[in-house]
């Protein structure tokens, strides 16, 4: 079954590839003079911003290009040629010796089929055996990708399962025919962070037992550090820098690699106080008494000098035993998103909200601005009393408080122009007009570094940062007391994500507005935050300053989740991965 | 075409930095124009709907045809047309219009004035016919999809009990009452029992469009629901309104074709493209063109209605780009040489500058 493999020849060998897309009129490149090789069991990491073109050219090894497309130079499988073999021979090549995993496994599995019919398929076409025997083999599969339950995945349709399992199912179906090279296009990234780790874990050791190579397709450093032998960085269609892993972490030499590497956000440092998160891993893994006691006391003197500080401060924000509950609807029952959650956010603080998808952390960040009623309990934001959810107080809480959105394409209305987009609280709260306006516009985009000649632009000739600038722009045009900021850079590049911080962090500074930060990202929550809120299930876990939090979780949740952020540092993110693994084989017993 | 070796010239006029504001609607305007087919589709059209105004003359005004759609002439060459297309040195007999350009009924009235007058009101049922749906599915159809709820449940199933009953028999009914005080009025009517598919397209895109974030937004900014539902949701609906709108109006053509042809449309003596052919169904074999007349701006108003409806929705997409791959191959190719050529796009990347 699997195709033979010499040692010494590349299984990916790709020379002077150029890819481009027509637009317009016009043919722009993708991808241009691209040459790289992928030796037998080898990890290529292809990195690069989104847009440069790395999805771009690795589609093109497969010929799945939209039509608008070309692309030139010489692909060699194994040594063979494909850039011109037939229709027929591409799609036994697809599955068979290259497979590709995708970066949103919802949609890439077919919800109308069970994943074993899904894998069946993918056996049946390439092998042609019988429908028991592959049956079999499907299950085999499945239990390779560490399922808990193979049969049961089995016979599960892909809605039945988590968002990790699903991107398991799809795994031991790109896995099914031995494929000697496997394509994974963001594989991690509409996960969670704790289920990514997981995820990392499989690919590493599937690496091993398989000895397929893989080429890694990701914008995110710690993905990389994690799993990859030899990277290539990619800016604007062109391979800027290769280089083994190591050579690129501890030595980049291309300007781009370097700025790239500075624009992760690393967990545990700001401002010179460099936090060891591994080694507060580590410690919490060993739950020695005697450390644990240490903790707690040094832990009981930090929080009431920070309680002193805080307390003079008037509240913002606060939540009192609050919950939040979807109603029923239909046979589905109620849903609790919040159950009992004690919050509050003093004036000019910045509280990180910490949780992972599905935790209830948007929830309660939209029920803080009126978004959504809440069932029991007490909510009072920028001094007015919302639980009763009056839309009187709403309409009147909404002229001090401002929102940023995860999203910045769904956030601005396709069919506005930015400029009315910002203007639109002004010209609603303030009933503010004409030249006022227009002054007041180009102020706000002056405050968010966007030139003043955007205002007349739609979102979609924007780029995604600069959305998000908008975004930002618009929620503090009221000068508000409280920014909710609901995953703000969660959908943009990682340079893109340290500038829209690095903007978000001077206007918090410079307009003291209280904010609640909510986000999946731990690393990016540690840039900006005085207190992190750690949630799980609709209910807080843990709250304490970022120090407590970073440095000593005592919970174990908080534990598992900073463990299972990657750093960005191959040495250091092993030294890391061992540590997860004590913590798990410890909450395991 | 600006200079093919440099993609970045064609960015820039898409994208000109200092460009000011440009309104809505001229942008969407500009984009129309440049949909050749659609353009040229509208003008058609509106010449083919003013060339029969003229013809036959509006109320009162008689146009510079000669005859009028009532008048009863004397059979000429068995009511055939006399027109003549063919140039004499093609060997036929030149290129003239005749006394009877398309003919002549069985008793004698000109065809050309009928079916000019056929094409009026059919055209006028069509617009008239077009709006009313439009307006009254749009807004049916966003309140429920907006409130949702009861509200939209309310809607819903009185939109049900519209849809049931089959579009003839309300057709008939309907024609029956009011064919008789003319085009405009059946259009009227017939508009309150059209309106169904176009309130359904409508709600479904505002249940999907109302949980975009945008929306919130604009409820955080303080927005009306009001302002909401006209300036935030619909204008991103607009593409469907339209399309759908446009089939409405080719359809409604052959509705009033369809209830004229039963009878129950626009009565005698006053004249549409439908009861046209209606009344002449028994002398297809020995008077074809009595069909082929009105059956050519039946289908040309259709088609060309279709044609302008396709252009208008292209123009409200902001995100529409044509593509040729054919032409785009017949092009040099002209990139990867220069290497400057995506500098424009990266507005977000790494400036150290910034840092």
């Amino acid at each position: 079954m699997t195709v033979a493999t010499d040692q010494s020849t590349p299984v990916l060998e790709v020379s002077d590839l150029n890819v481009d897309f027509g637009v317009g009129n016009q043919w722009v490149p993708a991808a241009r003079h691209m040459s790289y090789r992928i030796m037998p069991g080898e990890v290529l990491a292809l990195v690069g911003e989104s847009g440069s073109g790395k999805s771009a050219s690795s589609m093109a090894l497969l010929d799945l290009l939209p039509t608008n497309s070309r692309i030139s130079g010489s692909i060699k499988l194994n040594g063979r040629e494909i850039t011109n073999v037939r229709a027929q021979e591409m799609r036994r090549i697809r599955g068979g010796e290259i497979a590709v995993i995708f970066q949103e496994p919802m949609t890439a599995l077919n919800p109308v089929y069970t994943i074993g019919a899904q894998i069946i398929e993918t056996l049946r076409v390439h092998y042609g055996i019988a429908p028991s025997e592959a049956k079999k083999r499907a299950i085999e599969l499945l239990g390779m990708v560490e399922l808990p339950d193979p049969l049961k995945a089995f016979n599960s349709y892909p809605h039945q399962l988590s968002g990790g399992q699903r991107q398991r199912a799809m795994i031991a179906q790109s896995i099914s025919c031995d494929p000697i090279l496997l394509i994974a296009d963001e594989p991690t990234t509409a996960l969670d962070v704790t289920v990514q780790a997981e995820i990392l874990d499989l690919l590493r050791s599937l690496r091993d037992r398989l000895n397929s190579s893989i080429l890694l397709i990701t914008h995110d450093m710690g993905v990389v550090a994690d799993l990859a032998d030899h990277i290539a960085v990619m800016k604007n269609g062109v391979i800027v820098e290769t280089g083994t892993s190591l050579e690129i972490f501890s030595n980049p030499r291309h300007p781009y690699t370097q700025a790239l590497l500075a624009a992760v956000p690393h967990i545990g440092q700001r401002e010179g106080a460099e936090i060891d998160t591994t080694a507060a891993i580590a410690i919490a893994g060993d739950e020695s008494p005697n450390s644990d006691h240490i903790r707690v006391t040094e832990r009981s003197a930090e929080q009431s000098r920070i309680a002193e500080t805080l307390d003079n401060r008037p509240v913002v924000l606060d939540f009192d035993d609050v919950v939040i509950e979807y109603p029923k609807h239909g046979r589905v029952p109620a849903f609790r998103a919040v159950d009992h959650v004690n919050l509050r956010v003093h004036a000019g603080e910045v509280v990180g909200l910490v949780g992972e998808s599905g935790s209830g952390k948007t929830t309660l960040g939209r029920a803080a601005i009126g978004l959504l009623p809440i069932t029991e309990g007490t909510l009072t934001a920028a001094g007015q009393d919302i639980s009763r959810s009056n839309p009187n107080d709403i309409r009147a809480l909404h002229k001090k408080v401002g929102i940023v959105f995860q999203d910045p394409a769904s956030s601005l209305n396709p069919r506005m122009p930015i400029g009315e987009s910002i203007g639109e609280p002004l010209l609603l709260a303030k009933k503010m007009k004409g030249q006022a306006l227009f002054t007041e516009v180009e102020r706000l985009l002056d405050s968010v570094e966007l030139p003043r000649a955007y205002r007349g632009r739609f979102p979609h000739e924007l780029s995604g940062g600069q959305k998000q600038r908008v975004g930002i722009a618009r929620a503090i045009a009221l000068k508000p007391l409280l920014l909710i900021a609901d995953e703000p850079t969660s959908a943009l590049d990682v340079s893109v994500q340290a500038r829209v911080l690095d903007l978000l962090q001077n206007l918090q500074a410079e307009m003291q507005f209280a904010c609640l930060f909510i986000t999946h990202d731990l690393a990016v929550i540690d840039v900006l935050a005085n207190r992190i809120a750690v949630m799980h299930r609709g209910k807080l876990i843990e709250v304490g300053t970022r120090d407590q939090i970073l440095r000593s979780p005592v919970e174990a949740y908080t534990q598992r989740l900073l463990a299972a952020v990657p750093l960005p540092d191959p040495t250091l993110q092993r030294e890391r991965r061992e540590a997860r693994r004590e913590l798990l084989r410890a909450a395991g017993e | 075409m600006t200079n093919a070796n440099d993609p970045i010239v064609s960015l820039e006029a898409v994208l000109p930095a200092n460009k000011p504001p440009e309104s809505q609607g001229r942008l969407i305007f500009r984009r129309f124009l440049s949909n050749k087919v659609a353009v040229a589709a509208l003008i058609l059209a509106f010449l083919i709907v003013l060339f029969s105004i003229s013809a036959v003359g509006l109320g009162p005004i008689h146009g510079w045809w000669k005859y009028g759609y009532t008048d009863l002439n004397p059979q000429e060459n068995g009511g055939s047309p006399t027109l003549s297309l063919v140039p004499e040195w093609l060997g036929g007999k030149g290129i003239f219009l005749g006394n009877h350009p398309f003919g002549q009924n069985r008793i004698g009235k000109d065809y050309f004035a009928m079916t000019m007058r056929g094409i009026q009101n059919s055209s006028l049922v069509m617009v008239v016919l077009g709006l009313i749906a439009t307006l009254i599915g749009v807004v049916v159809g966003s309140i429920a999809g907006y409130y949702r709820g009861k509200t939209d449940a309310i809607l819903m199933r009185i939109t049900d009990v519209f849809i049931v009953i089959p579009a003839l028999v309300i057709g008939s009914v309907v024609g029956h009452a009011f064919g008789g005080f003319g085009a405009a009025t059946l259009a009227v009517m017939l508009g309150f029992f059209t309106w169904m598919g176009i309130a359904r397209l409508v709600r479904g895109e505002f249940l999907s469009l109302r949980e975009r974030e945008f929306v919130e937004a604009a409820r955080v900014a303080g927005a009306s629901d009001a302002r909401i539902i006209f300036r935030h949701i619909l204008p991103n609906a607009l593409g469907v309104v339209i399309v759908s709108a446009t089939l409405i109006m080719a359809s409604a053509i052959l509705l009033e074709t369809v209830l004229s042809y039963l009878g129950f449309g626009i009565r005698v003596p006053d004249v549409s493209l439908g009861n046209l052919i209606g009344e002449n169904q028994s002398a297809f074999l020995t008077r074809p063109w009595l069909f082929w007349w009105p059956a050519l701006f039946i289908v040309s108003l259709a088609l060309l209605v279709n044609f302008v409806g396709d252009g208008l929705r292209d123009a409200f997409d902001p995100r529409h780009r044509r593509f040729s791959l054919r032409r785009m191959q017949e092009e040099r190719p002209s990139l990867a040489e220069n290497e400057n050529v995506r500098a424009g796009d990266n507005g977000d990347l790494m400036d150290p500058q910034k840092k």
